[in-house]
């Protein structure tokens, strides 16, 4: 269901009026007609004028589908007879968290603007440290074949685990919690890291190697002109994935450590059976990684360069 | 200068290169005698696979023969090195830095410390930019300077290429087909730079190519490679036209006809299709 409605306004953008003659679902004959009667109406009548039908296909969809989202919500809501509660509820409830984030009344009752502050902490200290060990593992995996044979069946062993089942060890080894976290931030975020980097660092162009060799680079020009910026790009997409799994980690290791954090505070209003605040927070923890995502995708856009192309 | 020197600039004798292949060894070149005179312009042809970029790796260094030695000025070659620049086929600039700093990089590295083997100071930084700065100018490529490769077009890239082993003022110009991958009028264009630029620089160079007509007009010497594998060198050509030399002129005449049409014959009659052969 979904997906036909996000595909029927891009079968129009093709062909608008055959949009309309394959409809496969009742969705699709509701919303193509639409589409097509606005945007044909509009490129007939005021060409040279503004792309409406871009923007139309720019708005429409997504618009659609968060109301698709809250009207199964709402449903929901209704059938539960409302011990999920409702859209407006939940929005107003959210309107009184977000006014005041910054409070607080004790360690275990803190504003939400703390929660994921803390959360975020954690997840840049134990994501940090798995990057400062794990990119120069990741660089000598990828230049040395000895190293690569020796680390690869560990890596293949370990990075199928559940970040989560080595909180046990974490907690023990470090006697606490917060470390704890980290610690599972950490083991979850270097493997992406390390593989992703030896990955890049084998697969720098042969070409540029003997640009090297011609030239007769030293050392240091080599790893600094030639290596790392062909690299980089590799290296931020383990980055980003990394930092996805640690934010979906850091949830669930906070809900099992307690403190103070997005996850603590997700498992801390379903004691108190407060399903407003557990919505909300289902919705922050979805903003925060989008936003983290996004970020970590335009830093890698800046520093990816056209390949050769032979 | 002794004349021996100068007509032996290059010099590579019995080389032999055989390659480890999961089939087993596969030889490529085989009983290759050539050399190169101070300031000849040499090309090498031959059908694609017959080991014209093997040899041109050779003598750039970049591989080391299973047989055989190859010279050049009187010395082995020992590995790759500025004194013997390469143009590639893909020109292989680096997409990060921009056309200056792609061609600072070469100059940098050979004249912004003090030369050993010919006792030259290092130079200033105010010098190195110049140096850089003229090579763009010989290739016309000034106003391009703070591009990047991905913001030019093909043609510019191979001669920012060109500039960049120019700049390193190389004993010899390795060329691997610089324009194969380039369109016919651009190629054109940069075929009489290129004329132009060896008869001002009076550089050596050896050049790979598959173009009949790049090989006549351009080159000293037509080095002409049989089949692989196990190719060798089946016939020399001293192409003797009178430079400077200009396309036009020579579209019609017959001297440059009768070596255009040597070389076609060796490589569709002699040496007809790989693919039969093997």
């Amino acid at each position: 269901m979904v997906s036909a409605v996000f595909h029927s306004p891009l079968e129009a953008s093709g062909a608008a009026p055959v949009a309309t003659t394959t409809p496969s679902n009742t969705m699709n004959k509701v919303a193509a007609p639409t589409v097509s009667i606005r945007a044909t109406g509009s490129k007939s009548l005021q060409k040279p004028a503004f792309d409406w039908r871009g923007l139309w296909l720019a708005v429409l969809p997504p618009v659609l589908g968060f109301g698709l989202l809250v009207g199964i919500w709402a449903l929901v809501s209704i059938s539960t007879a409302s011990s999920i509660p409702s859209p407006t509820d939940t929005f107003n409830q959210a309107l009184i968290i977000f006014s005041d984030p910054f409070y607080r009344n004790g360690p275990n009752d803190q504003g939400v603007g703390w929660n994921i502050l803390m959360s975020l902490q954690r997840v840049a200290v134990g994501f940090g440290l798995a990057a400062a060990v794990g990119i120069p593992v990741g660089f000598a995996v990828g230049r040395s074949e000895f190293l690569s044979r020796m680390f690869n069946p560990l890596i293949s062993l370990l990075r199928p685990v559940s970040p989560l089942a080595w909180l046990p060890i974490g907690l023990l080894v470090f006697k606490g919690a917060d470390p704890a976290a980290i610690w599972t931030i950490f083991i979850c975020s270097i493997w992406p890291m390390i593989i992703n980097t030896a990955v890049g660092v084998q697969r720098v162009p042969q070409d540029y190697m003997n640009v090297a060799r011609v030239l007769n680079l030293s050392e240091w020009k080599i790893v600094t002109k030639i290596l790392f910026p062909s690299v980089l790009p590799y290296m931020l997409t383990g980055v980003r994935l990394a930092v996805g799994t640690a934010w979906l980690v850091i949830v669930a290791a906070e809900m099992l450590t307690g403190g103070v954090g997005i996850g603590f505070w997700v498992w801390d209003e379903w004691n108190n059976l407060n399903v407003k605040n557990i919505i909300i927070a289902i919705f922050v923890i979805g903003v925060v990684g989008l936003i983290l995502e996004y970020a970590l995708i335009k830093v890698a856009t800046a520093f990816t360069f056209e390949e050769v192309k032979s | 200068m002794n004349p021996n020197q100068t007509s032996k600039f290059i010099d590579i004798v019995g080389v032999e290169q055989t390659f480890k292949t999961k089939k087993g060894p596969f030889c490529a070149l085989q009983g290759i005698h050539l050399t190169v005179a101070k300031g000849e312009f040499v090309a090498l042809i031959g059908h694609s696979g017959c080991g014209k970029s093997t040899l041109l790796n050779l003598i750039a260094g970049l591989t080391t023969p299973t047989q055989g030695h190859l010279l050049c000025d009187n010395r082995e070659i020992a590995g790759p090195g500025p004194d013997r620049a390469v143009v590639f086929q893909n020109h292989s600039l680096l997409p990060w830095l921009t056309c200056f700093e792609n061609i600072y990089l070469g100059v940098e590295r050979v004249f912004g410390a003090a030369n050993k083997s010919t006792g030259a100071p290092s130079e200033s930084k105010a010098q190195l930019i110049a140096r850089t700065d003229a090579a763009l100018a010989l290739v016309g490529l000034t106003p391009a300077a703070q591009k990047r490769p991905g913001e030019i077009s093909g043609g510019m890239k191979q001669r920012v290429g060109i500039a960049r082993a120019l700049a390193m003022e190389p004993k010899v110009l390795l060329m691997d087909e610089p324009f194969g991958a380039l369109d016919a009028l651009t190629r054109a264009k940069l075929q009489d730079e290129l004329l132009e630029i060896v008869a001002r620089t009076h550089s050596t160079v050896v050049m790979v190519t598959h173009d009949v007509d790049e090989a006549v007009l351009l080159s000293d010497k037509i080095v002409m490679l049989t089949n692989g594998p196990s190719a060798t060198i089946g016939e020399v050509l001293a192409v003797e036209l009178p430079r400077p030399r200009s396309r036009i002129a020579l579209a019609d005449s017959a001297q440059y006809l009768g070596y255009r049409k040597a070389v076609i014959d060796f490589l569709y009659t002699r040496q007809a299709h790989v693919e039969k052969a093997a």
